[in-house]
């Protein structure tokens, strides 16, 4: 078989060497357009797991990265001088250029043929071949060729960021954050010898442009950073490799393969440096495609066929992760008010990919200092011993949570005229003695036409109050506490109890609804009434009305419905309020009457007692609410008195479109919480204590709702 | 976790005749359930006029559909069908419904491809309606069959809670079949329907010998050869030995499987007789959590 491979970085010389060893009949010609030797760029990472990867690849270059490499286990993150160390990580540096002499040097050992200073412009100029591997890097001549095939897409970063080197060694991966009267800068640095570190700094275009860093030349840049990172650079100079000022683009392809041409590595895809390095990627890929030529043989349809099936997927779930990163990196401001501990604890958990478990796995000292910084910061006197996030203790007014966790009960829809039945009772005590510190109940009626369906509980009658109140009761007596959920159903009212599935209109025995529009949830459902103000000021009586009486059961908690659709929600989203009144148009409009059942229920609510309202952070469809308004809402919220906001999503219409990927409304709360300043509850798949302490502990929320198995 | 066994009438070649004595075998043995699939371009037997006769030959296991491709069939038709072998086999049916994974059955069977699921969520909405308010006949349960959607996207999960009683996965490792479920589950509770989803797996096994290993393997590649290289991976998953299939059985029910349906890649009774022993022996108590 005939090979020729564009481009002489790590992709293509690793890929031709490995090509050559599976079958050394193999003529492999590589094409560098630059000279040997010649290369930009300072150290590159590598994982334990990928150096496992090169072993069986290749044990000859294994050994010489080996040799030359620099391995070390910590993370450190320094924020305001303050730093926090995480071990047990692994990883290894080595320079670019010595990789570039190992791969290269073992290529010409193995027989393959490097042509430096060969430009490539025509693939028709090529000799003949019968597989042609584009790796000649982000701006890949061979896919710009086959571009319809390919079918790049480029998405450009919001950051701008200098590649640096240093003389400082460093025995970590070294995240520096420095605020400067121009805003934040921050630096990802990393070894890969023993005595030249990796230094990029990183800020935002903003950031950049107040600083003058849009206007400096190469010799302004290194003196600005110098200044800026003098205390962590202990006098050692910044080094140029003719660095400039850049943003990132991350790059994907439908395809990576267009009959015989393949690409590899950076001209099939990039990924943020921050979760690591291109490189890595570029060589794990050229393992692949080596071993789908070494089960396939000569047949390059098949074998291409298996590089790009098995690579793609996980090069897009590193791409996933990668952006994750990017986009924390992109916002850290965000984040700037957490301490140092939380602020590190949320980095290192950013990307979803290493979680609480992980990191007391890797360094349970680390993670008993976060324990412990969690305890302290949430007031115990002392924490020598602290228990993990999920189950440290909090507080509003009186009410004493044992821990973080809350369960809700699935609801049972089995009340008979808002009556709480036995399975209620049932349900809300088995919750309880789960070791939750709080239940919820399901959402509770404030009037008979708030119910959503025929079975719903209400609070609208006082035999409803005594009904509670011996549940409220037990639940006490098993040591939790719990919260009342209050709600109006709006235009998703008068439905079937939903056994048999969601609105469903009922057939007998419906009451008219109302919703803050005359539009109907079901295009085939029925047509609310538009509520007038008369409608207004009765809901606002029956909500204080339910509160009271709440209050009386014995609740410890109230929660305001703003979610999903129902009536206070129906007014938030601009899907489904188009009032022409003062109570629709702007969000500060829409949000006008679900703020003003909140104080009115807040002045009947005992003050000692803490408020918390639901509300969708996204409507999950085009045109409704997004995670601005949110955040602008529960900073309202807080403003009128709300002390918990419930992050919820979705069903605003039936055909909303919703994520339900891993924790999928985490990233939300996190958001809310960290820009809006307000605590929030959340839930969404959250079924282990590991998931729940990474929420907690990274300040992404300060309780959490957890699905517990039956 | 319960066991059901499917019958092979997407196996090219099986008689029809085949397929009854399978079902009144499996309905004999250690299994809850028979199961059947759905292809037009392919030699499949349809599965609700199979369903319909297999009812007549069982009086015991429930007759799942893993899964009708709704959309390539009328509504009110689907809805009468399986309210008919709902009602001839005492309300045994369990009707597992999705999009389907194939353009080819699509064109098959004359119907717009792209507009398949605005199809299948109009379907799944008025489909219990017509069981319980349609013009009739009645099926045997007030309510109709059992329901499920199947599918592997958020939307499906999403349906599976907005309007069925459960999520049928489309086969797999128990790791690939838990990180489903969890979905089902989180989207069944973030739309406030009661209980829990129904969750069902499937497999395909072909035992006995390296003849049968190899027979079941072609028939996998064959079958999924619409999804190229994959197949190779998918016929990858077969489970060939008693180990392989106890494992597996072991691994769905940990990450919370109602029932398992072991489909066969191989039409020969003894197939279904060497896969009753299997899950006969497979009653082990289950792991103290």
């Amino acid at each position: 078989m005939r090979v020729v491979t564009v481009g002489g970085g790590p992709a293509g010389l690793y890929a031709s060497l490995l090509l050559k060893k599976v079958e050394p009949r193999n003529e492999i010609t590589v094409f560098e357009r630059n000279l040997a030797g010649a290369t930009y760029g300072w150290g590159v990472v590598f994982s334990d797991r990928t150096l496992t990867e090169f072993r069986e690849a290749d044990y000859a270059t294994y050994r010489q990265i080996t040799d030359r490499f620099v391995q070390w286990d910590a993370i450190d993150v320094l924020l305001r001088g303050d730093l926090v160390r995480s071990g047990g990580h692994v990883f290894a540096g080595i320079a670019r250029k010595e990789l570039l002499g190992i791969l290269r040097r073992r290529c010409e050992e193995l027989g393959v043929h490097i042509g430096f200073e060969q430009t490539v412009d025509d693939l028709g100029e090529l000799p003949p071949h019968d597989v042609l591997i584009g790796a000649d890097g982000v701006g890949s001549t061979v896919r710009r060729l086959h571009e319809k095939s390919f079918r790049p897409s480029f998405e450009e970063g919001r950051a701008r960021y200098i590649w640096y080197g240093t003389d400082r060694a460093l025995d970590s991966f070294t995240f520096i954050f420095r605020e400067s009267k121009h805003g934040l800068f921050q630096v990802h640095a990393y070894p890969f010898d023993g005595t030249t570190s990796t230094w990029i700094v990183e800020c935002s275009e903003e950031t950049w442009r107040r600083a003058g860093l849009d206007e400096a030349d190469e010799g302004e840049s290194i003196a600005f950073c110098e200044r800026l990172f003098a205390d962590d650079l202990l006098g050692n100079p910044l080094l140029s490799n003719n660095s400039r000022w850049l943003t990132f683009t991350t790059l994907r392809c439908r395809s990576w393969r267009h009959g015989s041409v393949v690409l590899l590595g950076d001209a099939a895809h990039t990924a943020h440096f921050s979760i690591g390095s291109g490189t890595k990627l570029a060589m794990e890929d050229a393992i692949s495609l080596a071993r789908a030529f070494e089960h396939h043989g000569a047949d390059a349809d098949a074998a291409l066929a298996d590089y790009e099936l098995e690579r793609k997927p996980v090069v897009e779930r590193f791409q996933e992760a990668a952006a994750e990163s990017r986009t924390y990196f992109e916002t850290t401001d965000r984040y700037l008010h957490l301490s140092p501990q939380q602020f590190a604890f949320h980095l290192l958990s950013r990307s979803g990919r290493i979680d609480y478990d992980v990191l007391r796995i890797r360094d349970p000292g680390y993670a008993d200092g976060v324990d412990r910084w969690f305890a302290t910061s949430a007031g115990a006197a002392s924490a020598a011993l602290a228990p993990p996030p999920a189950f440290t203790p909090i507080a509003w007014g009186t009410l004493h949570l044992r821990n973080r966790v809350t369960v809700s009960p699935a609801p049972r829809y089995s009340a008979e005229d808002g009556l709480p039945s036995r399975a209620h009772h049932a349900d809300l005590l088995r919750a309880a003695e789960s070791g939750a510190a709080l239940v919820l109940t399901e959402i509770v009626a404030v009037s008979p036409d708030a119910r959503i369906t025929s079975g719903d509980a209400g609070l609208y009658r006082d035999d409803h109050a005594e009904g509670w109140a011996p549940v409220v009761d037990e639940v006490h007596r098993a040591g939790a506490r719990v919260g009342l959920r209050l709600g109006h159903a709006g235009r998703r009212g008068s439905t079937r109890p939903r056994q048999d599935g969601l609105d469903r209109p009922l057939r007998e025995g419906g009451w008219d609804l109302v919703s803050a529009s005359a539009i109907p949830f079901r295009h085939d459902g029925p047509v609310p009434g538009e509520l007038d103000r008369g409608g207004m000021d009765r809901i606002v009586t029956a909500f204080v009305s339910a509160a009271r009486r709440g209050g009386r059961a014995g609740f410890d908690l109230l929660e305001l419905n703003m979610a999903h659709g129902y009536l206070l929600g129906s007014f938030l989203s601009p899907l489904t309020n188009v009032r022409s009144d003062e109570f629709g148009g702007s969000l500060e409009e829409r949000m006008r009457f679900p703020l003003n059942v909140l104080r009115a229920v807040r002045s009947a609510w005992p003050l000692d007692k803490p408020l918390a309202a639901a509300i969708n952070a996204t409507d999950w469809t085009p045109g409704g609410t997004q995670v601005d308004d949110a955040v602008a809402l529960a900073r309202a919220l807080a403003e009128a008195g709300c002390d918990i906001v419930e992050i919820l999503a979705g069903h605003i219409t039936p055909d909303h479109r919703p994520r339900y990927g891993r924790l999928f409304l985490v990233a939300l709360a996190d958001r809310v919480r960290n820009e809006a300043r307000v605590p929030t509850l959340v839930g969404g798949g959250i079924t282990t204590t590991g998931q729940a302490n990474t929420v907690l502990a990274g300040g992404r929320a300060d309780l959490v709702v957890m699905d517990l198995l039956p | 976790m319960r066991v059901g066994v499917g019958l092979p009438n997407s196996v090219p070649g099986t008689e029809a005749s085949l397929l009854l004595e399978w079902a009144r075998r499996a309905d004999a043995g250690p299994f809850t359930s028979i199961g059947v699939v759905d292809r037009v371009g392919y030699d499949c037997h349809e599965p609700m006029a199979l369903l319909a006769a297999a009812a007549t030959v069982t009086q015991r296991v429930r007759l799942v559909t893993m899964v009708v491709i709704a959309p390539l069939r009328s509504t009110a038709l689907l809805a009468k069908e399986a309210a008919f072998i709902d009602a001839v086999s005492g309300g045994r049916l369990v009707l597992g419904l999705a999009v389907g994974a194939r353009t080819s059955d699509y064109e098959a069977a004359g119907i717009d491809h792209r507009d398949r699921g605005r199809r299948l969520e109009e379907q799944l909405a008025t489909l219990r309606d017509r069981w319980e308010t349609g013009p009739g006949p009645r099926a045997a349960r007030a309510r109709g069959p059992d329901l499920l959607v199947g599918g592997g996207s958020d939307i499906s999960f999403a349906r599976a809670a907005r309007y069925a009683d459960g999520y049928v996965h489309g086969g797999g490792p128990p790791r690939a079949f838990a990180r489903a479920a969890e979905r089902a589950r989180a989207a069944w509770t973030d739309a406030g329907r009661p209980g829990r989803p129904a969750l069902w797996g499937q497999s395909y096994f072909a035992l006995s010998d390296d003849e049968a290993t190899r027979r079941g393997r072609d028939f996998m590649l064959d079958y999924y050869a619409f999804t190229g290289p994959f197949a190779d991976k998918i016929a990858d998953g077969l489970l060939t030995s008693p180990q392989a299939v106890l494992q597996q059985i072991r691994g769905y029910g940990e990450a919370g499987c109602d029932e398992l349906v072991l489909l066969p890649a191989v039409a020969d009774l003894e197939q279904l007789d060497l896969l009753a022993d299997v899950v006969t022996e497979a009653r082990l108590p289950e792991a103290v959590s």
